[in-house]
């Protein structure tokens, strides 16, 4: 590789040719604030918070765009620097709704700690014209405030990432904002409510839709018993809301955290997750046997089933009818818990705690109503669990190890890596090695499929007959798979497609981690890691093992996998959804 | 200025769909043409509503969102049809000086719309112009090709009634 020999800031380096400035910083162990700069993604240099003096520039050069040449000297923090630095913030301030003290990315937010490094008063300098916009709450997952937005567009990039693009920079000058098509509101575009532009959001002006005042309304309740469960990524990530390194399991303060909260039963929604996986891979033996439509594909993410209904309505037969985790739960809480414990469901409210906002929309879907009533009545994300946790005034660091409560607590590691791209497709293909072979198989680990990579592909023997597969997370990889199901070339037997990049450890419900972390440590393989050295270190680890999927079809779902009762409560459908309305 | 989007039903011919259809196929395989056919789907429509940017943005393969950003970026692109009589006022400097302001705030008064905006019956549009070059008329509006000279705002009804057919 060619190198160049620079300084930064005196300190001596050498990088690979055609590095930027930023890069070469880091290796020096420079770190340049940036704001609107996210790697590979939104590399536009629009905010110029990340200027810096070099020799052989004219002006000041923005270091996430500007390459480094041979011999070339960079000064990071030089007066002139500091001075560019601040009259940018003002500029930023003086259209930014200030709003700090309750606004919820108060204390973690980019902007806010910018001003603060650099001593940035709210002097009201360049005070003049500013634009307000209107609240867009039209969306059952998040809440747009324009007023609050400083145009790094990393919303935007995210967006595009995602594929969906649908949202972008409108009018120009003074009056540019982010919007959508037509100025529409969210819920007429095609957005598949995945959040990933609320965890890319530097400031307040992306926000899911909180609906913890719900909870705390329904906890007040003396006549609801509320029921809490868990998906399975929450332990992995929830720590980091506390300040804890990325990656660590809290299962056990979680549990006793939600314990704290005041919930009637604390379930962990794992179950819903070896649930699915039972029915899941019993449809998917069924379509081989009886010449189903093939490729069956996973439907545990609700911003992926939303994306097919969008984009592929005329494909929808290749997702499985098996309702996501979450939903299952909650169907099984209101019918076969309810009837066990004599509890009338109506009283039952049924929180889940996701790493999703498109959990949030999927709460309403039609056909997710086993009981008669929603299965679901409040998704929250992560990041409201936290702030849940922080009003009650609970010291979460301090907490003991407590354990879920019995008997909808109990999962196997099949069901932990669920919350990792790839540990659907695992935990399926652990299930139909043993169903076909009729063995208790020792080798259970499909590496393949696991990483973080985009799309992984891996061929299994399983009783003598090949399984294909694709594992696909990120809606550009889904919609390269379903371009391929489309026009009849795919090769593969069954796919796991998830959202999100990465899968849920990685959700747009997750905590948010500022763009100096996100460009530097890859958030997704640090919070995977938890979940498959839990599921490593566990006895249990195939769905179709744990005594809580033996229970509940031998208590209640009595005719079987797939069986009336079972399809009937745990199994939904889709729709064809038009983009714009 | 934020472009203002118009509410009037579009009212394109399958014709005039059968003429973009042809630009686009000419210029879909390369998506950095993208304004160069919003130029060509203006001239043939007038505007460019919903329908034909969604059009656009099928045929090209580019989000809507996409083709939207990019027609309230550039001044050139309208999101509202011209009426059957264009009335432009000149805000250029001369003009300006001599009082088109209040000119074009007479006529915005009368039609009921703003610069940029079409009457719901298709009649009149109105939109702010600079300069046509008679700045010894100031101030100069004119309806399609008829040019009106020393514009006062009291002349505004009379001249708008001419045009009732």
């Amino acid at each position: 590789m060619d190198m160049v020999n620079v300084k930064i800031n005196g300190i001596a380096v050498s990088v690979p040719k055609g590095s930027t400035i930023l890069e070469a910083a880091r290796i020096a162990g420079v770190e340049i604030p940036t704001l609107c700069f996210l790697k590979e993604i939104n590399e536009i240099g629009a905010c110029r918070l990340c200027v810096v003096e070099a020799t052989g520039a004219r002006g000041l050069v923005t270091a996430c765009v500007y390459p480094v040449s041979e011999g070339m000297e960079v000064q990071t923090n030089t007066a002139r620097v500091q001075k560019a630095r601040r009259t940018t913030l003002e500029l930023i301030l003086s259209t930014h709704e200030k709003k700090c003290l309750s606004c919820v990315r108060s204390t973690d937010c980019e902007l806010q700690k910018l001003c603060r490094d650099f001593g940035v008063e709210d002097s009201g300098k360049y005070d003049g014209f500013r634009q307000k916009y209107e609240l867009d709450t039209s969306a059952a997952h998040l809440v747009r405030d324009n007023n609050k937005c400083v145009l790094c567009r990393r919303c935007v990039a995210a967006c595009n990432q995602q594929f969906v693009s649908v949202i972008g920079a409108n009018d120009r000058g003074i009056h540019t904002h982010i919007g959508t098509a037509f100025e529409k509101q969210l819920a007429n575009v095609p957005c598949v409510s995945c959040g990933q532009c609320i965890v890319a959001c530097p400031t307040g002006a992306l926000t899911e839709k909180d609906d913890t005042e719900k909870i705390w309304a329904a906890l007040a309740d003396p006549s609801k018993r509320v029921i809490v469960t868990t998906a399975p990524s929450i332990r992995a990530t929830l720590g980091e809301a506390f300040g804890m390194p990325i990656g660590t399991n809290v299962e056990g303060k979680m549990v006793a955290a939600l314990r704290r909260l005041g919930f009637y039963k604390v379930f962990d929604t794992n179950f819903g997750a070896d649930l699915t996986i039972v029915e899941e891979t019993n449809e998917f033996v069924g379509r081989v046997k009886n010449g189903g439509v093939l490729p069956m594909i996973t439907s545990c993410s609700p911003g992926w089933v939303k994306f097919a209904e969008y984009y592929y309505p005329d494909q929808l037969d290749h997702l499985s009818t098996c309702k996501s985790p979450q939903q299952m739960s909650g169907a099984v809480i209101k019918n076969y818990y309810a009837q066990k414990m004599g509890i009338d469901p109506k009283d039952i409210v049924n929180v889940s705690v996701m790493p999703c906002t498109a959990k949030k929309f999927e709460i309403g879907r039609p056909d997710e109503d086993a009981a008669g009533m929603p299965d679901i009545d409040i998704a929250i994300t992560t990041r409201e669990l936290a702030r849940m946790i922080e009003r009650m005034g609970i010291k979460f660091a301090d907490l003991p190890d407590e354990e879920f409560d019995s008997p909808l607590g109990e999962d196997t590691g099949a069901a932990v890596i669920f919350g990792a791209t790839g540990g659907v497709m695992e935990a399926a293909l652990r299930t139909a090695n043993d169903w076909l072979t009729g063995k208790d198989n020792k080798d259970l680990e499909f590496r393949e499929v696991r990483g973080t990579e985009g799309l992984k592909e891996a061929t299994y023997n399983i009783a003598g007959m090949e399984v294909k597969v694709a594992v696909a997370s990120g809606l550009t990889n889904a919609n390269y798979v379903m371009s391929k199901i489309k026009d009849g070339t795919a090769p593969w037997h069954f796919v796991e497609i998830m959202c999100c990049p990465g899968g849920c450890v990685n959700g747009g419900g997750q905590p948010t981690q500022p763009a100096s972390v996100r460009n530097t440590v890859d958030l997704k393989a640090l919070r995977a890691r938890a979940l498959y050295t839990q599921d490593e270190a566990m006895t249990l680890r195939k769905s179709h093992q744990s005594p809580v999927i033996k229970t509940l079809y031998e208590e209640y779902y009595t005719d079987g996998f797939g069986g009336h009762k079972a399809h009937h409560e745990l199994h939904t459908s889709y729709v064809k959804r038009e983009k714009y309305d | 200025m934020q472009k203002k989007i118009s509410s009037i039903p579009f009212k394109g011919t399958a014709e005039q769909a059968a003429q973009l259809q042809k630009v686009i196929d000419a210029n879909k395989s390369d998506r950095s043409r993208l304004m160069m056919v919003m130029q060509q789907a203006q001239d043939i429509y007038g505007y460019l509503p919903f329908e034909v940017q969604q059009m656009i943005a099928d045929g090209m393969d580019v989000p809507l969102e996409k083709v939207f950003g990019v027609s309230t970026f550039y001044a050139q692109f309208a999101l509202s049809p011209k009426g059957k009589y264009n009335v432009s006022v000149c805000l250029g400097t001369a003009c300006y000086v001599k009082g088109s302001g209040a000119v074009l705030q007479k006529i915005s008064e009368t039609l009921g719309i703003s610069p940029d905006e079409c009457t719901p019956d298709g009649k009149f549009s109105l939109s702010a112009c600079r300069c046509v070059g008679a700045c010894g008329l100031a101030p100069v509006m004119t309806i399609n090709d008829d040019v009106y000279g020393r514009m006062t705002p009291d002349q505004v009804a009379g001249i708008l009634a001419k045009y009732a057919d």
